[in-house]
């Protein structure tokens, strides 16, 4: 089972990850990433390049398939305008035993960062908006999973 | 060919993208840049830092010295900073 998705909608985590439990696993694992309150930020928006941002998430959950024995995955990025506090990107796997979802998870987020085209932009209290720069620590963290 | 941009790359352009037909001495991505900064001071600083951008040729990521080829859509963009 395997669920992608790109879309401006607000993500429901429960509703969406609800299914990987119905797979016959013991184990599902999941991460959600938040639009963070930093400083003065009061919403982000996400652009990405439509047609190969799919293409990217297809071949790393396909990548976590060949990787680990899971039994579900999904893969769901917002884009648009995301105010603090609302979801941004959920990870879900299900596997028989939680090693394999715990890392495929991890893996999927990691990779997410560095290999698929998403840009967030931050608008902050005084109206002005600013480019978030790419971090090392994002290269650091995909590249342990070579 | 057509040429996409994305972000801080579109912004500082102008526009998100445009159909380009390129000289035969025009074969890797670094040419279509030298090329396209050749025409417009617009392009000069949107390409100013090369090791800040990133490439796809295709749908596919791409480096500087890939060559074009018969490639039909070339998009180039910031590094990227999802999830």
């Amino acid at each position: 089972m395997k669920i992608i998705h790109v879309s401006p909608e607000a993500i429901d985590t429960a509703a969406q990850l609800a299914p990987l439990a119905e797979l016959g696993g013991g184990a599902v694992a999941s991460f959600i990433g938040i639009a963070r309150k930093d400083g003065d930020v009061t919403a982000i928006e996400l652009e990405h390049y439509p047609g190969m941002t799919e293409r990217a998430l297809e071949e790393l959950v396909e990548q976590a398939q060949a990787r680990w024995s899971l039994l579900g995955c999904v893969l769901i990025h917002r884009v648009g305008r995301i105010e603090v506090g609302e979801p941004i990107v959920l990870v879900g796997t299900a596997s028989p035993h939680r090693a394999a979802a715990l890392e495929a998870c991890s893996f999927l987020i990691d990779r997410l960062k560095t290999d698929a085209p998403f840009w967030k932009k931050e608008h902050h209290d005084n109206g002005s908006a600013k480019w978030v720069e790419a971090k090392q620590s994002d290269d650091k963290a995909a590249k342990r999973w070579n | 060919m057509r040429i996409a941009y994305f972000a801080k790359v579109r912004e500082a352009i102008g526009h998100d993208g445009e159909e380009r037909d390129f000289p035969a001495h025009v074969k890797s991505i670094s040419d279509c840049l030298d090329f396209l900064e050749s025409e417009n001071a617009a392009y000069q600083q949107a390409f100013a830092q090369r090791e800040k951008l990133r490439f796809a040729l295709d749908l596919n990521m791409a480096k500087l010295d890939h060559e074009i080829a018969d490639a039909q859509e070339l998009a180039i963009f910031p590094p990227v900073t999802g999830g």
